[in-house]
């Protein structure tokens, strides 16, 4: 069990800034989710918790104490490989025990450590093959079981479901979150996965170019995102961003149209309006109209993209089935309260 | 997939080709085996009928007991086993530390470790005379060592470096997660992987070494330290060679390589490193 502190984290490859004054306090037991796009350091930023990675500036602390300077093997941190890492020359068993054996644990107490947890994860008649004999998903749990024989201070995952199929990629996340129930161990996860990150995150850490974006609750991102890109980043689908101009009392579309945003202060460049909180309405009446462009029947949910008169696409999402078809006309709302206002650099304005 | 019934003319052209191309590879070892086992007084006479009329084994029993045949394959054995290891050992260092370390220097090492690739050895045999000569090291096994080890270590080294470069860093890193030291690490998780490298690399130089003349010839002139090759040239009298004899070391020469590539060919398979990632 451990808290981890990064305070100011840098780092550097060369002259290459990779990550820029990373602060962040991870409590005992929580499970903290890295998203981010491809190349923004996530990776990074976690080899550097291992131990894998040296920190150019900034102060790493578990429990309070500096560890910059400890090796990974001090740090009794355990970590799950997007690749899996599986020793290829050992068999299951072994590579789920090499752990103690490499700090020197009796061989009964290996063998009962490694027994158990083989059964957690299903694997049981599979200990004596080879990694190479082992489907996608076994690998996955080897890795997995390798991490838990360990039972570490805190557990690091990089992707570690990125390689499977969809259905094993459910069944697995459902794992780790029962996992993290029964081990209450501190975890940190890097995921470019939505759904993984909302679903299982305490909390989630939102990396863009290296920098954080924001840090919260995923309710929080969902509903009071900092800026545009965690907008944009966190829901799905994504969120909709209307180029408006600033009135007295609100904003107007390109369209004209006005909508009222009560004590708002400052410029606003951009709304940003959440598919799920358009809704379809009277064309006759209604502030936006405009044409069904495609329409996708998911049977749960209907996404419409629709071209609105002068102002463009948008997406909106209706719950249950809604019998439209492509072509149709038709108005649309915004639910009031569910807009999202930005500057131009792409700050959030709040009222 | 279905496929198309195949010409039999077709099937036939290229086990002729196969045939063929092995024919007229395996023939010199072919004339070899032939002449060691043709008795002398047959020899001149038969000269080339591919088949003899009589064989014998006089003329191995002839190299192994009248001859210094045994101390030249002696001889050749220690050099080539030992330049074999210690530049499969440094190879293997250097290999690892060009194949995950970035150090500075090291685009140069590796230039100057390609430019004494470019010059014909002739060029620079006398210039090592001199050097082993200035060592002392004239007509001593270890000269031929050192040379070979030499030579070949660059080679050696970017052979190495391939096979390190070829198993996935994660690997190692997955190793030191679970405690190891980096010196562990490749022990316990690395260097069992590598053992197709080590082989591979192992035969190579081995063979090297075995057959290597030129130095031999340079560096050694008393009898005591020379090596096989140069020792066969001991047939050659001045009058008359003999064949018999020396195609009967010839073969004999052949078992140690045959051997060695017997014992090592089962590091040589493919495929160790599967499994370890997705794959
Ligand atoms: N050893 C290195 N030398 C130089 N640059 C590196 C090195 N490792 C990573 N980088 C750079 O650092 C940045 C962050 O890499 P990182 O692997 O952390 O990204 P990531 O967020 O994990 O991306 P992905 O989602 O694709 O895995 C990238 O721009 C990458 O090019
Ligand atoms: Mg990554």
């Amino acid at each position: 069990m451990a808290r981890l502190d990064l305070v100011g984290i840098e780092k550097r490859f060369g002259g290459v800034e990779v990550l820029r004054d990373v602060n962040l306090s991870i409590a005992d037991g929580e499970f903290i989710v890295l998203v981010g796009p491809s190349g923004c350091g996530k990776s990074t930023l976690l080899r550097m918790i291992a131990g894998l990675e040296d920190i150019s500036a900034g102060e790493f602390q578990i429990d309070g104490q500096r560890m910059n300077e400890v090796p990974p093997r001090d740090r009794d941190i355990a970590m799950v490989f997007q690749s899996y890492a599986l020793y290829p020359h050992m068999d299951v068993a072994r590579n789920m025990g090499f752990s103690m054996e490499i700090r020197g644990a009796e061989a009964s107490a290996r063998a009962s450590r490694v027994a158990a947890a083989a059964r957690t994860l299903g694997l049981d008649k599979l200990t004596a093959r080879l990694p190479r004999a082992l489907s996608g998903g076994q690998r996955q749990r080897v890795a997995m079981g390798r991490a838990i024989v360990r039972e570490p201070r805190a557990f690091l995952f990089d992707e570690p479901l990125s390689n499977l199929d969809a259905a094993l990629r459910v069944e697995m996340r459902l794992e780790i979150a029962r996992l993290h129930q029964r081990l209450k161990a501190t975890m940190v996860y890097v995921t470019h996965d939505q759904v993984e990150a909302l679903t299982l995150a305490d909390r989630i850490v939102v990396l863009n170019g290296g920098i954080v974006q924001q840090v919260g609750t995923p309710l929080d991102l969902y509903q009071t995102p900092a800026n545009r890109f965690v907008a944009q980043f966190i829901g799905s689908p994504t969120m909709n961003i209307l180029g408006v101009s600033r009135t007295d009392s609100g904003v107007r579309l390109a369209n004209g149209a006005e909508i009222a945003l009560p004590g708002l202060s400052g410029p606003v460049a951009e709304l940003g309006i959440r598919p799920e909180h358009l809704d379809l309405a009277d064309p006759a009446t209604a502030p936006l109209t405009g044409t069904a462009d495609v329409v996708e029947h998911l049977g749960s949910d209907t996404n419409v993209y629709v071209q609105v008169d002068g102002v463009g696409p948008l997406m909106v999402r209706q719950h249950g089935h809604v019998p439209l078809r492509a072509g149709d006309r038709l108005g649309l709302v915004l639910q009031p309260g569910q807009t999202h206002a930005f500057t131009a650099d792409g700050r959030t304005v709040r009222a | 997939m279905a496929v198309a019934r195949r010409n039999p003319l077709l099937t036939l052209g290229k086990y002729a080709a196969i045939l063929f191309y092995l024919s007229f590879a395996l023939f010199p070892l072919y004339w070899l085996l032939k002449i060691s086992i043709t008795p002398d007084q047959l020899i001149y006479t038969e000269g080339t009928a591919l088949w003899p009329t009589d064989a014998t084994l006089e003329n191995f029993g002839k190299v192994i007991w009248q001859t210094d045949f045994l101390r030249f394959f002696w001889n050749s054995l220690i050099v080539s086993l030992a330049a074999a290891a210690i530049t499969t050992v440094i190879a293997a260092g250097a290999g690892y530390a060009f194949s995950r370390f970035r150090f500075p220097g090291q685009k140069l090492v590796i230039a100057l470790m390609l430019l004494t690739q470019m010059f014909p050895l002739l060029m620079i045999i006398a210039p090592i005379y001199k050097i082993v000569a200035m060592l002392g090291l004239l007509n001593s096994l270890s000269s031929l060592i050192l040379v070979y080890t030499a030579f070949n270590i660059p080679f050696a080294t970017f052979l190495m470096q391939s096979f390190f470069d070829g198993i996935p860093k994660d690997l190692e890193d997955a190793a030191m997660m679970d405690g190891c030291t980096r010196f562990q690490a490749l022990r316990k998780v690395i260097l069992p992987l590598t053992l197709p490298g080590l082989g591979a690399t192992l035969g190579f130089i081995f063979t090297a070494a075995w057959s290597e003349v030129l130095f031999a010839l340079m560096l050694i002139r008393s009898e005591d330290s020379m090596t096989f090759p140069v020792g066969m040239l001991t047939f050659v009298s001045k009058f008359s060679v003999d064949w018999g004899q020396m195609m009967a070391a010839g073969v004999l020469a052949l078992i140690p390589s045959c051997l060695f590539f017997i014992f090592i060919q089962r590091y040589l398979v493919q495929g160790l490193t599967s499994g370890a990632v997705k794959g």
